[in-house]
């Protein structure tokens, strides 16, 4: 069939932290590689990270290092991360933000010049590298200048539909140009998957359009497997009013730079949230946590900067308790705390996104806030070292991955999670092709079926609205496996998706192929629709609570669970199919770290 | 809170198209995204709009609203009337792709035309020295969230296609002065900022400050220093001197 072809060693889907970082260390492993992404170059995501990049570089405490770093992300995970990723990770997150300084990022500086670090929830010590609370942009300007400067090919404004695979693995991959609606097909040996979360399968969320769960879906029909999939990170701290801006990220830096939450009586509640597991480095006194700021040896943490899933828990429950602000949340206060100049300097993008959108000027009064879904913790199944997943050729790295935060990641880790694996994914992905030098044939009844499929829903007439299914789809899964959730809902939501499921085979779109945002929508939903079923089958199964899956049916955590993976993968029938899976035992020399003192 | 609004869209694409009329709902709160993400979702669901974070920090959804060039997600309703009619139109210095989208592919081109960034050595223990107050001043261009509105305004572009060969726009004059101001940098763009990128067509109008959605002084912290670095390479007599010396023939 006539399209546009190209060959590469590496094809990268997805133009975010992850993708980039990987393209560029494959382009210098010698591969041939091209990045694809669905925005303009430089708009991904990851663009919207405020706080900063978790390293313990030890450039404000020398106490901190790699081990205490993984210390805390495998707590903040609640034991269930992979041990593998969390080490690799903690070790080489450092080295991984000096290279963006080689690359001309510009971060914040300590009085002695070297980089900055901020406080964020979780973290024992101040960690975060960061600009201000732009440090998204900062990453993906600075890989973004770095991979134009290494000329590696960026196909811009194009969407991958299918994987294409055979029986030895990956052959390439199949999508369409936004702008003309033009198909085209990649043939290359090894494909990275970057991109990124699924939070635009819930009403209320922080994410972009673009996070509609691709990568997830497309690594199923190819064959590999999900896991941790239950577990859905929603930010303690979204917007919640005016109604259009609900789900907007309110940095954590907030709460790091000396914030508080206050329920609508005036209480700072978060001392009645502490859970035993935390209790012995939280602060019990408002004393000891407003002193821990400047003297952290001294004093433990304020219990504002617990993990996120806890803070988000304690939110929910205080609002639900008629605690709550007039909009539904409670109030998060800087402006008593710190001086104006202070927050203007500290979180300028949060004083402009308040200012603007909210007309709140918050050096002067509180933000009303509440939970957003924020993060997916599960994702592709990966080895650790190479993140190669189940299927030779294919690999996955940032949020796309799962394993690295186990139940509830950190804030600050996401940032450096995709510095280290998109590194090692590009490496990977990068001597995996040059170990396949022939390149397989497309097929082209594959070729012609991906586009066959593509255009269904220009050819039926009288269909579902795309935008009305999803719409729907966010609703069922807000309402029924959100951030407290039991079996009875989700065992409805299941029957939810199954009738969304028959209403996404009857999608029609109205116009034509250029540029058509409907069509481009009716594409994306059949991937939102599968990790909603992935989600809602896993978190059914969880009959426990922890990290980012809670239940009120099984509110505690279960010693039997805490060994136990569930894996998602895509029966025959094209139904998800779900395993248990023993979580991979932790080695001698690293279980002992969480024997030292806190 | 809720009422109805006139909304008139440019609908079109390459070969031409016009204004569309359309009524619809406004609620409390919302920004013009929001009106053109409803009309999608009701009236036209081919209606082509760049957008993804909706929080003004990936300068995605820019176009002009009555005339100006804004970011659609941090244009709020309650800034017009309920009366007035909102005019939206794609970003006029560059060609229309469908829509509201245009073919911003020239400051692409540009970017890839930039010396790359070019670091001196690490320190012996691996790590880079700069002072905040030396980092501060680039820091200010790296806030660029690449909206192309001043790009869009710049009348040396938006009324001189011809100067676009000649002249990369205020976006790229900050990123030259942002990497002539980074305290690791060692390259020397002066020449390229002049030859190659038409420093000297800007005639420091500031329009692009007016617009930029981040507050970046474009004109005076970028491109008056840029200027006045070219001007003392250029003009000064003793480095005149110096490079004359330099260039004398060996034979």
């Amino acid at each position: 069939m006539e399209l546009e072809r190209h060959d590469y060693d590496v094809v990268v889907v997805g133009a975010g932290g992850a993708g980039l970082r990987a393209a560029i260390e494959a382009h210098e492993s010698g591969a041939r590689t091209a990045v694809v992404c669905k925005s303009l170059l430089g708009k991904a995501h990851t663009v919207m990270a405020e706080g900063g990049i978790a390293a313990a570089m030890a450039n404000l405490y020398p106490e901190d290092n790699w081990r205490v770093h993984f210390r805390d992300t495998m707590r903040g995970g609640k034991m269930l991360n992979h041990w593998r990723m969390a080490q690799l990770h903690a070790q080489e997150a450092p080295d991984r933000v000096r290279e963006l300084e080689d690359w001309g990022a510009l971060f914040d500086r300590t009085p002695d010049g070297l980089i900055s670090q901020r406080d964020f929830g979780g973290h024992r010590y101040a960690r975060l590298a960061h600009v201000g609370d732009r440090t998204g942009l900062e990453l993906i300007r600075t890989l973004q200048q770095r991979t134009v400067a290494l000329g590696i090919d960026v196909y811009m404004e194009c969407t991958v539909t299918r994987l294409l695979t055979d029986d030895d693995g990956v052959t390439g991959a199949f999508g369409y140009w936004r702008e003309s609606g033009r198909f085209l097909a990649w043939r290359a040996p090894s494909v990275v998957l970057a991109t990124g979360g699924i939070g635009k399968s819930y009403k209320v969320t922080s994410n972009s359009w673009e996070y509609t769960g691709d990568g997830h879906s497309l690594a199923l029909q190819a064959g590999a497997t999900l896991v941790n999939m239950e577990f859905v990170q929603f930010h303690p701290t979204g917007m919640v009013w005016p109604p259009s801006v609900r789900g907007i990220l309110v940095t954590e830096s907030v709460r790091g730079d000396g914030g508080i939450l206050k329920n609508s009586a005036g209480n700072r509640f978060m001392f009645d949230y502490i859970p035993d597991f935390f209790r012995k480095e939280t602060a019990e006194t408002q004393d000891e946590a407003d002193r821990w700021y400047e003297d952290k040896k001294n004093n433990r943490r304020p219990p504002e900067l617990l993990p996120r899933d806890e803070v988000a828990r304690a939110i929910n429950s205080e609002v639900k308790a008629g605690r709550g602000t007039p909009h539904g949340g409670v109030f998060l206060d800087i402006a008593s705390r710190r001086s104006a100049e202070y927050i203007r300097k500290r979180l300028p993008s949060m004083y402009h996104q308040f200012r603007e959108l909210a007309e709140v000027d918050i050096t002067a009064e509180a933000m009303e806030v509440g939970p957003t879904c924020h993060y997916v913790m599960g994702g592709v199944e990966v080895d650790p070292d190479s993140e190669a997943a189940r299927v030779p050729g294919l690999f996955a790295a940032g949020e796309v991955a799962g394993g690295m935060h186990g139940s509830n990641r950190l804030g600050g880790n996401s940032l450096s999670d995709l510095l280290v694996f998109g590194r090692r994914a590009g490496a990977a992905a990068a001597a995996h092709a040059l170990g396949h030098r022939d390149r397989a044939e497309l097929p082209e009844d594959a070729l012609a079926d991906a586009a066959r499929a593509a255009l269904a829903p220009f050819d039926r007439e009288g269909g579902e609205n795309p935008y009305t299914v999803q719409h729907d789809l966010q609703q069922t899964m807000h309402d029924l496996v959100g951030i407290i959730r039991n079996a009875t809902e989700m065992e409805q939501a299941l029957e939810r998706i199954a009738v969304l499921r028959e209403r996404v085979a009857n999608l029609s779109v109205e116009g034509h192929r250029q540029y058509n945002p409907g069509w481009h929508l009716a594409l994306d939903l059949p991937h939102m629709l599968v990790v909603g079923e992935c989600i809602a089958r896993a978190a059914l199964e969880r009959q426990e609570s922890r990290g980012g899956h809670t239940r009120d049916d099984f509110p505690a955590t279960d010693a039997g669970w805490a060994r136990t993976n569930l894996v998602c993968s895509l029966a025959a029938d094209g139904s998800v199919a779900l395993t248990r899976q023993p979580l991979p035992v932790m080695p001698a020399e690293l279980a002992e770290i969480f024997e030292e003192s806190p | 809170m809720t009422y109805d609004a006139t909304f008139r869209v440019w609908r079109g694409d390459a070969s031409g198209g016009d204004l569309q009329t359309y009524t619809v709902e406004v609620n409390e709160g919302e920004v013009v995204l929001d009106v053109v993400h409803r009309l999608q979702a009701t009236q036209a669901g081919d209606l082509a709009v760049r957008w993804n974070c909706k929080a003004g920090k990936c300068g995605s959804c820019s176009a002009e609203i009555n005339g100006r060039p804004r970011l659609m997600c941090m244009t709020r309703m309650s800034t017009f009337g309920e009366a007035e009619t909102v005019t939206v139109t794609p970003l006029r210095t560059f060609p229309v792709i469908r829509d509201l989208v245009t073919d911003v592919s020239f400051n692409y081109e540009q970017a890839a035309r930039i010396p790359a960034f070019a670091p001196q050595a690490r320190d012996a223990d691996g790590n880079h020295r700069m002072q905040q107050v030396d980092v501060e001043r680039s820091q200010e261009f790296r806030k660029c969230i690449e909206c192309w509105l001043c790009q869009d305004t710049c009348h040396v572009i938006r009324d001189h296609e011809g100067n676009k060969a000649a002249f990369s726009g205020p976006r790229f004059l900050i990123r030259l002065a942002e990497l002539d101001m980074h305290p690791l940098d060692v390259t020397d763009r002066r020449d390229a900022a002049q030859d190659e990128f038409g420093l000297g067509y800007c005639n420091i109008t500031k329009c692009c400050s007016e617009v930029c959605p981040e507050g970046i002084h474009l004109t005076d912290n970028g491109i008056i220093p840029l200027k006045e670095r070219v001007v003392d390479r250029r003009f000064d007599p003793l480095t005149f001197l110096g490079s004359t010396i330099g260039r004398r023939p060996k034979d």
